[in-house]
């Protein structure tokens, strides 16, 4: 199995970067078709939301295992403004910005597990995993 | 030993020995570079020339511990132009460096030679023309990584213009087959080159067919959404196709909702409906010919 690896976002480029390994390292473990897409799909959202929320950060890819079930996790961090109102965010439809307001209650439906933790001034971490 | 004389045992070695080293020089690279082609040749043998001569004159002048002294300006300028051309040509990292370290060997052949049995002199300018080098080695890959990054993302433009086809299938019928990740810029570039197809082509329905694109969130839903929005504004009815059973299922769950976009799975699909709405048809007239 492959360790873990931490991956910078700053940009775009990193954007589609992680999504790439992310589904590279999915389909590696035997995720199915559609779950590693709901997976590159999340991984995307959260992954913007840390380049343009949180003023750019990391994620980082770790693989599970649990017996014979397999499965992959990515935490995003950040050390951004952090998420005063989580209820709000976590709202279908609500953004700050100019977005639909669907990236981070869309990323919770499309994964196994879901946390989130953010701090006022300090940043916000999500963590989310697949499993197989 | 003092900087002085390791300067001048280095500056003699080479001085003295500046024919042999330039030929063995050459020889060494070429055993290690693939696509250096024969018609490369003068061109390297011109690099190797100007690089000895001014990597000379950089000791005998110089000062070996501070390299961003003036002297080195020309010897770090060969190094430019040497990443450039092999970096533009696509040539390896270790390709491009190995003009530097493949300097060693000979260098330091000529060194033993000159230091005649006393091994610790040999050791101590060794030591320095190593230092020397593979900073002057490093700098070399700096700069190749500058001019492949460039390339790079000179290659990104072009594939930006080229991968915006906008077709028209049928008289007022168009299709964007849109393939790849669809960053902000490129969904951007993309969604305004078919708006202005339809404004040019007074099309009526335009499909947009996304089987090439891998990842659909929230970011490209956005985009898909708005377009068709605008290009309704301007009395064109859209159509997506090429939603796969996956990005189906993924869309859902993500909550993004289509309204009443209609949608096929297919392109060939989308195209019927796009005929069935404008009151066209495919009419088979004749036998099909026999290729
Ligand atoms: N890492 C973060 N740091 C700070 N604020 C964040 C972060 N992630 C999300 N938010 C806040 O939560 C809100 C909701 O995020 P969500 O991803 O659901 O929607 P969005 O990014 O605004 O739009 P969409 O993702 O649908 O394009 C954001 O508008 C932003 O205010
Ligand atoms: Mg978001």
């Amino acid at each position: 199995m492959r360790n873990s690896e931490t991956l910078p976002l700053t940009n775009e480029s990193d954007i589609i970067f992680a999504r790439r390994e992310v589904r590279s390292r999915g389909s590696e473990i035997g995720l199915s078709l559609v779950d590693v897409t709901k997976l590159v799909t999340a991984c995307s959202e959260l992954a913007r939301n840390t380049v343009v929320y949180g003023g750019g950060g990391t994620v980082t890819i770790e693989p599970l295992s649990n017996g014979v079930r397999k499965g992959l996790r990515l935490i995003f961090e950040d050390q951004g403004p952090g998420i005063a109102d989580l209820n709000l965010a976590l709202t279908d439809g609500y953004t700050s910005g100019s977005g639909m307001g669907l990236g981070l209650s869309g990323a919770r439906r499309l994964c196994n597990e879901f946390e989130i933790v953010s701090v006022v001034g300090q940043g916000t971490k999500v963590t989310v995993a697949k499993w197989k | 030993m003092t900087t002085t004389q390791q300067n001048k045992t280095l500056y003699s070695a080479i001085e003295t020995d500046q024919a042999n080293i330039l030929t063995e020089w050459i020889a060494e690279q070429k055993k290690m570079m693939s696509q250096y082609g024969q018609a490369k040749e003068q061109e390297l043998t011109q690099q190797c020339q100007t690089f000895l001569q001014h990597f000379l004159a950089a000791i005998r002048e110089g000062n070996l511990d501070n390299m961003q002294s003036p002297e080195w300006r020309a010897t770090y300028a060969v190094l430019e132009d040497v990443a450039t051309i092999r970096g533009e040509m696509g040539l390896s990292p270790s390709e491009t460096a190995t003009f530097v370290f493949s300097f060693k060997r000979p260098l330091f052949a000529s060194l033993a030679r000159m230091a005649d049995g006393n091994a610790e002199a040999l050791a101590a300018a060794v030591w320095e023309a190593t230092t020397l080098l593979d900073r002057l080695g490093l700098y070399t890959t700096e700069v190749y990584t500058k001019i492949r990054e460039g390339v790079i993302a000179r290659q990104q433009e072009d594939m930006l213009e080229l991968s915006t086809p906008v077709v028209t299938l049928a008289p007022g019928i168009l299709a964007l087959p849109l393939i790849g990740t669809l960053d902000s810029a490129r969904t951007q570039v993309v969604m305004e080159t078919l708006l202005q197809t339809i404004m040019e082509t007074g099309s009526t329905i335009a499909i947009i067919d996304i089987t090439g694109v891998p990842t659909v969130d929230t970011l490209v839903a956005q985009h898909l959404l708005k377009t068709v929005t605008a290009a309704r504004l301007m009395g064109a009815d859209c159509i997506i196709s090429g939603i796969r059973p996956q990005i189906a299922q993924t869309i859902v769950h993500l909550g993004v909702e289509l309204g009443d976009i209609a949608t096929k799975a297919t392109l060939a699909g989308a195209f019927k409906l796009a005929l069935d709405r404008s009151g066209l048809s495919i009419v088979k007239t004749k036998p099909a010919l026999q290729i």
